[in-house]
């Protein structure tokens, strides 16, 4: 795995590294489910392999193992003794947790799920596509070691499409961390729990008896090998369909039994699931403008169940090769520490191991990138969003067609529908997407349904609506396309050749975006050369050692990929106004959101500004935790939050840069 | 060089008897007279051997002779008369008078071996059967030296075969050199100092001609702490204790015996068994070891729990250093003098000095012993009971827990029963425990105990181990099988030059760990030998099976063994190193120690800093310099 003269063990391969990237074959599941019973299927003799020959355990053992552990008992005497609370009331207090997480994994109800979720994905699915390589490599390693399921988080279907797809293959169903909010719903979450979901609040930073069981928890499932356990990096489901930065505490628990010599190994297995339409695609979307998404409840769930009548495309989930624990960390950890503190007492990680987890956590969000299924509709969301408010079909095609010759170079995982002309792949793309483009008279039109009788106000919230429905769609591409992006917006915002300065704005952007788009840390350098790699490839930069030229037939290329990011400049950039104009000494988070908001409104309004996206919350929340970063805003704890303030000098050095950048002529440092 | 020796005198067969006699007259002295005469008698014994030399009084005749290659092998472990053959029949046969095992027929070691290893027995090695001498580097030694030697009156020999004997210890590779090739350095050579006296001179005599001394006890080493090092310029003297090997006086009423520290573990025992004592320090090569080497070792004997281990049972040591003579002025029990200087001599693997004088505890050879074995269904449930009767400080002399594949292993070393009876039963036990009581074949494992003392306490004892057992699951499984796992400890040391000769490479090493971690550590560790050997291209799976050897309040000694098959690979050797550091990083990793009785020598000394830290090293590297300036002592164990 290791590559030599690399400045961070772990950090990804890029393609000048790879001689060619293989990925395996897809093979659709639903078209077995389409010609046999279901019902048979549901009841099924259902075995699955199991860690070297481990006999099942009742859940209730497990919570009986958890709450005598030494690691929960330690905290309950601890509580004890601080707060002067007998020890059996803490006690009581960590079974109600355990009862409240458990999990109850039970044949019944993941029958009925096996049944009622064929029924559902046939209606709602044309097709569930599953590289069978995949699974094979997984059914091996959960016979090896202990097995961490990291998949990528676009919808609530994620989770219970890996438990459908694992039954199908006869595999042990995941334990898996969810979120707490799906304990609202009555049924589906007893259903959920029962089908082996456990349940996590969503934040329990201070609650220390929550956070001992509930890591005692997961470490026994895993220690054991119970079962593979199952948990989203992202954190929560990406209302962008972008890749979200990833979350360290889960995944800092889950390696803890291998850097205390409890497991021999731990498998981490990158899990990417694409969607040719996301079923929550119009609530996110009304999400990020601010329109308060709606609790889920069973109710809720039962109303949604008009979107069956829909259709959303195919799904591919692809099982990535199961990431060895062990062999990340040879010759980076030195597990002694460990040994000099007793093993159930909690440990604050070391720098080392922080680092390390946080690399792995990178690494694997940016494994789960790479198998991303790209369909063709991604393609012309990207291209309608650079030709609105609507293009012509044949120039739309062509376009489609040159985009995917990109897409490939840069190594983008594309499923183009063989033997079809792109006309077809085109059309049927379109299809699933009826309710964002529409054609009309040859013209492919983003949707402006219901323009009748309403305000300007309603007019840009519904205008806002389709481009950011859209825009999950062609976000899909960026960090694909980053590295050779970024390289061809310094080269249009420098106006420079020299490498040095082109290299420096890249690392500018690399810095700011670096919440919005998954970049390895520490690896600025590689990501450029990366960049400049992939331009060169094409043809679109020629490089010489001090400096980087745009061909002639490359520019047009080069500044489709600076349109591709615009929205994001753009978006920073009002948002630095906004900040400029800022007059509170100190402004929360509640306040900032509502406060951009109305002044984006104004602009759009005004008709200043065509950035849509800057409505976008994600975008909004990214871009000041950028600026937080950048210490252009401080943040200061308070008892219930956080405020905030502007440095007003250094704000208008970053809106400067992010405007127009004068090249900064440093003496050569590093070569290049 | 054989007429170089004679210089020293050789043992005069008429002499030997007369040398006997007087000991054991001596000795019946000792035991009937009141101990405050002790001393005195200890004394004259004392000034009779050394200081009349040449004289018809001799030392006791030590069961290794000087030439030790007249009974030991020369490329392997033990006896001359003692190893593994295949017979006509193809059946593991071992030969010779000395073991339980002797002479009798293994039937299914065969097949244990080629369904276990891969092993065929087509697939042979045939290896030299003798040292060509003309292979062994020459003694380089400058006649000054020689003539302040020959004036001393030691014993001394330039030999091939005696300086190849001294240049090794028993690890694989070093055999491994043995068999087809030739090791780089040897001592230029032998001397056989008799008493404390004679290695004062050649202490002295090295420090003033700048030589390298390296002392040599048993030769059991397996730690490469008896390899020259390959660039050492200056002459190496092999410093052979073999000859100080009396019991100087026993003290009854203290109840310690003076000993002189070349005597080694059985001739001590048998010794002191003559006046009814003992010292019931055995470790595993006892048939060969030296007092001298334990201490420089810091070794640990198998009954530890009723004796202790040797820095618990020794009382007094002098040891020759280039700066002089260390030693206490008292023999007690405990003293408040700052650091413990036995503790810088305990453990020093002879880069400090030669150990020549030890007072050690002695208890009266105990009424009674009995041996016995408990079957659990598993390791983890082994390992729990052990953990439990060490909390209750109850462990019998010796309790030891095999795993399943050295208790399947310890099956195939089973003889030819000798009547349908015993296999009638054999029969019945296995039923009963497989079938009736539903332990798993594969899971299995086995404890071996051993009990010592009064019988009636034994008994008791027994009884309260066993209702500790029950507990977890335990089932009594006999007195024989105890037996004759303890008897395997003493016979598989001969097992790994049958393997030899079959492509079979294999090896041992220890190590301590915290109860907490005992499973985690064997589990890991097994896995990353089948790991590693799967990586390094080993074709079949390896042999990687642990015990649990020793029990203490706060942990445990444990004790892998790991063999494979090498044929196909071109380095086997290189391979196995390859491994060997592998598993010891795992050991460290999981919160194991760097040896818990083997030593560091030179093959684990680059954990050293590790283990013990900077300032750690740096304590023991000015205590090295301090003592030792020139490095005369420079086999550069340790650091």
């Amino acid at each position: 795995m290791a590559a030599a003269g690399r400045s961070r063990l772990g950090a990804p391969m890029y393609s000048k590294e790879l001689t060619s990237k293989k990925r395996d074959e897809f093979e659709d599941i639903l078209e077995e489910r389409r010609q046999s019973s279901d019902l048979r299927y549901a009841m099924k003799c259902y075995t699955p392999v199991i860690y070297k020959g481990l006999p099942p355990c009742k859940p209730s053992a497990i919570k009986n193992s958890v709450l005598h552990s030494e690691q929960v008992q330690y905290v309950i005497k601890q509580l004890s003794k601080e707060t002067g609370e007998s020890a059996d009331i803490i006690q009581e207090e960590a079974t109600e947790i355990l009862d409240e997480m458990g999990h109850n994994l039970h044949i019944g109800a993941i029958r009925f799920f096996a049944f009622s979720l064929s029924k559902i994905f046939k209606r709602l699915f044309q097709r569930v596509c599953v590289n069978e390589e995949g699974i094979q490599k997984l059914q091996q390693a959960i016979q090896e070691h202990p097995v961490v399921l990291l998949p990528s988080h676009r919808s609530y279907i994620d989770f219970l499409m890996l438990s459908y797809l694992l039954y199908t293959y006869d595999l042990s169903l995941p334990v898996i961390a969810a979120g707490m909010d799906f304990l609202g719903m009555k049924i589906v979450g007893e259903l959920l729990r029962r089908s082996g979901a456990f349940f996590m609040r969503r934040t329990f930073g201070g609650n220390r008896l929550y956070w001992a069981v509930f890591a005692e928890y997961v470490k026994t499932m895993l220690r054991n090998g119970y079962a593979p356990i199952e948990f989203f990096l992202e954190g929560t489901r990406s209302r962008t369909a972008k890749t979200l930065t990833p979350k360290f505490g889960l995944l800092s628990i889950v390696m803890e039994p291998f850097f205390k010599g409890e497991v021999f190994d731990t498998y981490l297995v990158p899990i990417s699931i694409s969607y040719e339409r996301i079923l929550e695609e119009s609530l996110y979307a009304y999400e990020l403008l601010g329109v308060p998404k709606p609790k889920e409840s069973t109710s809720g769930l039962l109303k949604a169940r008009k979107i069956l009548s829909d259709n959303f495309g195919s799904i591919h989930v692809y099982f990535g090769q199961p990431v060895s624990l062990r062999t990340l960390a040879s010759g980076r950890i030195n597990r002694c520490p460990y040994n000099l503190v007793p093993r159930h007492l909690p440990q604050r990680l070391s720098e080392d191991i922080q680092e390390f987890v946080i690399d792995v956590a990178y690494r694997m969000e940016l494994l789960q990138i790479e198998n991303l299924v790209l369909s063709p509709w991604i393609l012309v969301a990207s291209i309608l969003l650079q030709n609105l408010p609507a293009i012509d079909f044949e120039l739309l095609v062509e376009k489609t067609l040159w985009l995917k010759g990109l897409t490939q170079a840069f190594g983008g995982f594309l499923e183009w529908p063989e033997n079809l002309c792109a006309n077809k792949a085109v059309t049927s793309s379109l299809a699933p997407h009826s309710n964002i483009v529409s054609l009309v008279n040859g013209q492919v039109v983003l949707n402006d349904k219901g323009t009748k009788d309403v305000t300007t106000e309603e007019l840009i919230f519904k205008q806002a609506l389709s481009i950011l429905m859209c825009g999950a769609y062609r976000n899909q591409l960026l960090n694909v396309f980053v590295r050779p992006s970024l390289v061809a917006v310094a080269l249009q915002m420098m106006q420079s050749f020299r490498k040095e300065e082109i290299y420096n704005y890249f690392n500018f952007l690399r810095d700011i975006f670096s919440d919005e788009f998954i970049f390895f840390p520490g690896i600025a350098l590689k990501d450029f050369e990366e960049g400049c790699f992939l331009l060169t490839k094409c043809d679109v930069i020629q490089m010489t050692p001090q400096e980087i030229l745009v061909t002639e037939k490359g520019s047009s290329v080069a500044s489709f990929l600076a349109a591709m990011f615009r929205p994001f400049m753009e978006g920073y950039q009002i948002i630095c106004r906004y900040l400029s104009k800022e007059t509170k000494e100190a402004f929360t988070e509640k306040q900032f959101i509502p406060g951009i908001r109305n002044f984006a409104f104004q602009l759009l309004e005004t008709g200043s500004t065509q950035c849509y996206e800057v409505l976008s919350s994600d975008l909004q929340k990214n871009a000041l935790a950028a600026f937080v970063r950048l210490d252009v805003v401080k943040k200061v704890k308070i008892t219930n939050g956080f405020t905030y303030t502007v440095n007003k000098e250094a704000l208008s050095k970053t809106a400067e840069m992010l405007h127009s950048p004068v090249p900064i002529r440093k003496p050569m440092t590093a070569r290049l | 060089m054989a007429a170089a020796e004679a210089a020293g005198g050789s043992p005069g067969t008429g002499s030997q008897p007369a040398a006997q006699r007087r000991l054991r007259i001596l000795s019946g002295h000792l035991r009937g007279s009141p101990a405050s005469r002790a001393p005195e008698a200890a004394q004259l014994l004392s000034l009779s051997r050394c200081g009349a030399r040449g004289a018809a009084e001799r030392p006791v005749p030590g069961s290794i002779p000087k030439k030790r290659q007249e009974i030991l092998k020369w490329n392997g472990w033990g006896y001359n008369d003692s190893k593994f053959i295949f017979n006509k029949k193809g059946q593991a046969e071992f030969t010779g008078k000395r073991y339980r095992l002797s002479g009798m027929v293994l039937p299914v070691l065969k097949e244990w071996m080629e369904k276990t290893l891969g092993a065929s027995l087509e697939h042979r090695i045939i290896c030299r059967t003798s040292l060509n001498s003309s292979d062994v580097p020459p003694s380089i030694v400058n006649e000054e030296f020689l003539q302040d030697l020959r004036a001393t009156e030691i014993s001394y020999s330039q030999d091939a075969e005696d300086r190849v004997f001294r240049a090794h210890g028993h690890c694989l590779h070093e055999i491994f050199v043995l068999r087809e090739g030739m090791f780089k350095r040897v001592p230029d050579i032998v001397v056989w100092p008799d008493c404390h006296e004679d290695v004062v001179k050649i202490v002295e005599l090295a420090c003033k001609h700048n030589l390298c001394i390296i002392p040599f006890g048993g030769g059991t080493s397996v730690s490469s702490a008896l390899e020259c090092p390959a660039d050492e310029r200056r002459t190496i003297v092999s410093l052979d204790t073999s000859q100080m090997n009396r019991i100087l006086w026993i003290d009854e009423r203290n109840l310690t015996a003076h000993i002189e520290a070349g005597i080694i573990g059985q001739d001590l025992e048998k010794q002191l068994g003559e006046s009814g004592y003992c010292t019931g320090h055995e470790p595993d090569s006892m048939e060969f070891s030296s007092l001298g080497g334990w201490v420089a070792t810091r070794a640990s004997g198998m009954k530890k729990n009723i004796y202790g281990n040797i820095e618990d049972l020794v009382v007094h040591i002098k040891m020759v250093t280039p700066r002089g003579v260390i030693e206490k002025s008292c023999q007690v029990p405990r003293m408040s003098t700052g650091p413990d200087i036995h503790h810088f001599i305990m453990g020093s693997e002879g880069i400090l000095g030669v150990v020549t004088e030890v007072t050690i505890k002695i208890r009266p050879i105990p009424e009674y012993q009995k041996y016995g074995s408990v079957v659990f269904s598993n390791f983890e449930r082994g390992v729990a009971c052990l953990r439990e009767i060490a909390k209750q400080r109850c462990a019998p002399a010796s309790i030891r827990l095999v795993d399943n594949a050295q208790f399947q292993f310890g099956h195939a070393l089973k003889p030819q029963v000798a009547s349908i009876f015993t296999s009638f039963l054999d029969g019945l036990k296995k039923f009963y425990i497989t079938k009736f009581k539903g332990f798993d074949p594969n899971e299995l494992c086995v404890a071996t105990l051993l009990f010592e003392g009064d019988r009636e306490k034994v008994l008791q004892h027994e009884k309260q181990v066993y209702d500790i057992a029950a507990k977890f699951g335990g089932l009594a499984a006999g007195e024989d099988n105890g037996q004759r796992g303890y008897m395997l400890t003493f016979v598989i040391a001969y097992l790994r030059d049958l393997g030899l000769d079959y492509y079979l490479i294999g090896e041992s090493f220890e190590t301590s760990v915290p109860w907490d971690r005992v499973l985690d550590l064997c589990r890991n560790v097994k896995e990353r030998i089948v790991r590693e050997c799967k990586e390094k291209g080993v074709q079949f799976a390896p042999f990687s099976t642990c015990r649990v050897t020793q029990t203490y309040d706060a942990g445990a000694c444990v004790y892998f063994y790991f063999a494979f098959n090498y044929r196909g690979i071109s380095d086997p050797i290189h391979v196995y190193e390859q491994i060997e550091i592998a598993a010891r990083e795992e050991i460290l990793a999981n919160g194991g120690s760097l040896s818990h009785h083997h030593g560091v020598g030179k093959l684990r000394k680059q954990w050293m800093k590790e283990s013990i830290s900077d300032v750690g090293l740096g304590m023991l590297k000015s205590v090295k310099e301090y003592v030792d300036p020139n490095n005369i002592f420079g086999n550069r164990n340790l650091l």
